[in-house]
């Protein structure tokens, strides 16, 4: 499980809104090569948010969540899976099942925490392969440590 | 706006599941070195011989340490390219995720200049 906490100038309502408002998720949930189209947009528990992504080779894939929780502004928690092929559920590959926590920490400043519990390497590596531009930032953890300790101590011999 | 990205020991599939356990992590982390053979490695923990064995015999299953010769003796060593297929991953998933909140933080800046 991982955890990835950010802040906003902005109310939780409005940080909802980036949820719940399909127009408004359509624009970020895809990389910008990426974009998504949602096609169904249903925020409450037991409902779905369909979308597909054309990528620039006309690659085609489509993707939804099974919403399990839904509590405005403040919660929200879905499986996102992948539908294969022609978009029928049959062979899909459950992918992660994410935890969104919107809270006020100020007064017009919010915090949300994305909770992704992933069932196998091989649907983390899916996600990647669709979801990200080749940015690479700094992740900071225990494996991290541990690779600096092991640069250290070479460096040392 | 601010993102950390914390790390907690995800479960199944090997990789993972060996590095959801926190002596299997002392453990990697120790053998870096490949200074210590078994019987050395479990001196460090307070469980029985056996219980270390079967974290180690985890971590090689998961590719993650091999037992190697260094002169006349066995060491436990890790593989650090296995833990920097892990680190890769994370790292990605972490970009992924700081791309969303960028275009997210975006949107919110737009509609603020709308409402001036």
């Amino acid at each position: 499980m991982m955890t990835i906490e950010a802040e906003f100038d902005a109310s939780p309502e409005r940080v909802w809104q980036l949820w719940a408002d399909p127009r408004q998720l359509e624009r970020w949930w895809g990389p910008p090569n990426f974009p998504a189209t949602v096609t169904q947009h249903t925020l409450a528990p037991g409902g779905r948010v369909e979308y597909q992504m054309l990528g620039p080779q006309g690659d085609r894939h489509r993707g939804y969540w099974e919403i399990l929780e839904a509590d405005a502004p403040h919660r929200l928690v879905f499986r996102d899976a992948v539908a294969s092929g022609d978009g029928t559920p049959t062979t899909d590959m459950p992918l992660a099942t994410t935890r969104v926590t919107i809270e006020a920490v100020d007064v017009g400043r919010t915090r949300m925490s994305i909770e992704s519990r992933f069932p196998s390497v091989a649907a983390m590596e899916w996600v990647l392969a669709t979801g990200t531009d080749d940015g690479r930032t700094r992740a900071v953890g225990q494996i991290d440590a541990i690779l600096a300790e092991d640069a250290l101590a070479r460096h040392r011999d | 706006m601010v993102v950390s990205v914390q790390l907690a020991p995800p479960d199944v599939d090997r990789l993972f599941g060996a590095l959801a356990d926190h002596t299997r992590r002392d453990i990697v982390r120790r053998a870096i070195t490949a200074e210590e053979g078994i019987v050395e490695l479990a001196s460090h923990y307070s469980m029985s011989f056996a219980a270390v064995q079967k974290h180690i015999a985890i971590l090689e299953r998961a590719g993650l340490v091999t037992k190697a010769r260094v002169g006349r003796r066995k060491v436990v060593r890790t593989n650090r390219e296995r833990l920097r297929v892990v680190r890769h991953l994370l790292d990605e998933y972490e970009a992924l995720w700081r791309g969303r909140i960028d275009r997210m933080a975006d949107l919110i800046a737009d509609t603020q200049e709308h409402d001036r």
